[in-house]
């Protein structure tokens, strides 16, 4: 990337996480917080969080290749994207919703507010869900997006990645991100991976390819691993055995 | 111990709704008939830096029940579940920046062996051009509480306020207004978190 503004403000370890303002990417400008953030006490509050009790009532959809409900299967290249879930301190965290969702294979997504000129694929929602094993391990059915443009500045291209929402056990651990696929030329164009403070932790966003993983005559396999803040040290101990 | 280095952040971006609004995935109506409490209806608006709505944002709330009791492994009580009701909220915005919940009041939760806090609702809100999502909480006017409230009294009292969710009652309906400002004039006092 070329030379650009990086804010200072940062929510959590800057190590790691990017600043609100990185104004290579143009739509942090107007909504980046400016004012510092506050140290405040954690609490029950932040010890708990929406993790485990929606991870219990939601059902699992984790072949995106088929989900569309059309009967038909999505065109594209079919993978499998599996990885372990753990805190920092190592420990898996089981039974715990991971939430996906990617544009097809031409790189579109169904939504109204992407009207580039990618055809749509009926077959392919772009979205699915499943929930960790007791080892923390998770595993996705999908086909490899596709880049696709934007308008963030010119010849602008996102390069191909899946989102990824998870909640973790706490509101400590909420995060949402995005996984890259290894090799691809785009990602060094691309401000948004880039507002990664460092190279080292860029690459903790890249997947690896797998070929234990990859199933033969099937699909090909990624294995991506999430860590999450754990909440030891903290003043509670907040994830005991799970009801 | 070594910790291990955390999964970065990135953008919700803008094309999340299908996926993390699509039916049994968006929670804006947290309550159900058996559900105890006073019924509340939280609304707001997510402004940016210019004052103009964002039309694509999500926020999601986390909050204790009525007894003061979170649905979480981690809150062993003594206050009673409710098995109605889960304390999680998801609702994206509009056009005009708008999103709404409708729950319930939660009830006090600790803070320390001693002291309790006064009620409030975590909030948290995902945007495009949010590479991390921002942190805070919305409290209730009409609490005497929030005078005394150890993590409201972190925030530099000219921008407490802004953690102030107003009561206004619209026919039967208790409705408490909270705005997100993103930036600039009247910004949201964001935690470190």
């Amino acid at each position: 990337m070329s030379l650009t503004t990086i804010g200072e403000i940062v929510r959590g370890n800057a190590e790691f996480f990017p600043p609100y303002l990185y104004e290579a990417y143009q739509s942090t400008r107007r909504r980046a917080p400016s004012l510092p953030l506050v140290e405040v006490p954690i609490t029950i509050s932040e010890l708990t969080g929406p993790g485990p009790a929606i991870s219990n009532i939601t059902p699992e959809d984790a072949d995106l290749t088929r989900n569309a409900g059309t009967g038909g299967e999505a065109i594209g290249q079919r993978i499998i994207v599996t990885g372990r879930v753990i805190d920092d301190n190592g420990n898996p965290i089981p039974r715990m919703l991971l939430e996906i969702w990617q544009a097809n294979a031409s790189g579109r997504y169904i939504h109204k507010r992407d009207q580039w000129p990618g055809p749509l694929d009926p077959n392919f929602l772009g979205m699915g869900r499943c929930l960790t094993d007791e080892a923390g391990q998770y595993r996705f059915l999908t086909i490899r997006p596709g880049a696709y443009p934007w308008k963030n500045h010119p010849n602008a291209w996102r390069p191909a990645h899946i989102h990824f929402s998870v909640f973790g056990p706490t509101m400590l651990s909420r995060l949402v991100t995005q996984m890259y696929f290894p090799g691809d030329p785009l990602h060094q164009l691309d401000p948004i991976m880039s507002s990664i403070p460092t190279e080292a932790a860029r690459k903790r966003l890249i997947a690896e390819y797998d070929h234990t993983v990859t199933e033969p005559e099937w699909a090909l396999g990624y294995r991506w691993d999430i860590v999450l803040r754990g909440s030891a040290g903290t003043p509670f101990e907040p994830y005991g055995e799970s009801k | 111990m070594t910790r291990l280095p955390l999964t970065g952040s990135q953008t919700v971006g803008p094309f999340f709704a299908p996926a993390l609004l699509r039916p049994g995935a968006v929670r804006q109506i947290m309550v159900g008939e058996t559900t105890k409490g006073e019924r509340i209806r939280v609304e707001g608006r997510v402004v940016d830096g210019d004052g103009a709505p964002v039309p694509d944002a999500l926020v999601e709330i986390w909050q204790a029940n009525a007894a003061g009791r979170y649905n979480h492994p981690a809150d062993a009580g003594p206050a009673p579940l409710d098995p109605s009701f889960v304390g999680f909220g998801r609702s994206g915005t509009v056009e005009d920046g708008r999103f709404w919940f409708e729950t319930i009041k939660p009830g006090m939760v600790r803070f320390d062996a001693e002291r309790l806090q006064a009620p409030h609702i975590c909030v948290t809100v995902f945007a495009r051009g949010l590479l991390n999502h921002v942190v805070t909480r919305l409290y209730f006017e009409d609490e005497i509480g929030n005078s005394d409230d150890p993590v409201l009294g972190c925030v530099p009292e000219e921008r407490r306020n802004t953690l102030i969710a107003s009561r206004e009652e619209q026919g039967d309906a208790i409705v408490y207004r909270f705005n997100v400002v993103l930036q600039g004039a009247g910004e949201t006092a964001f935690f470190q978190l």
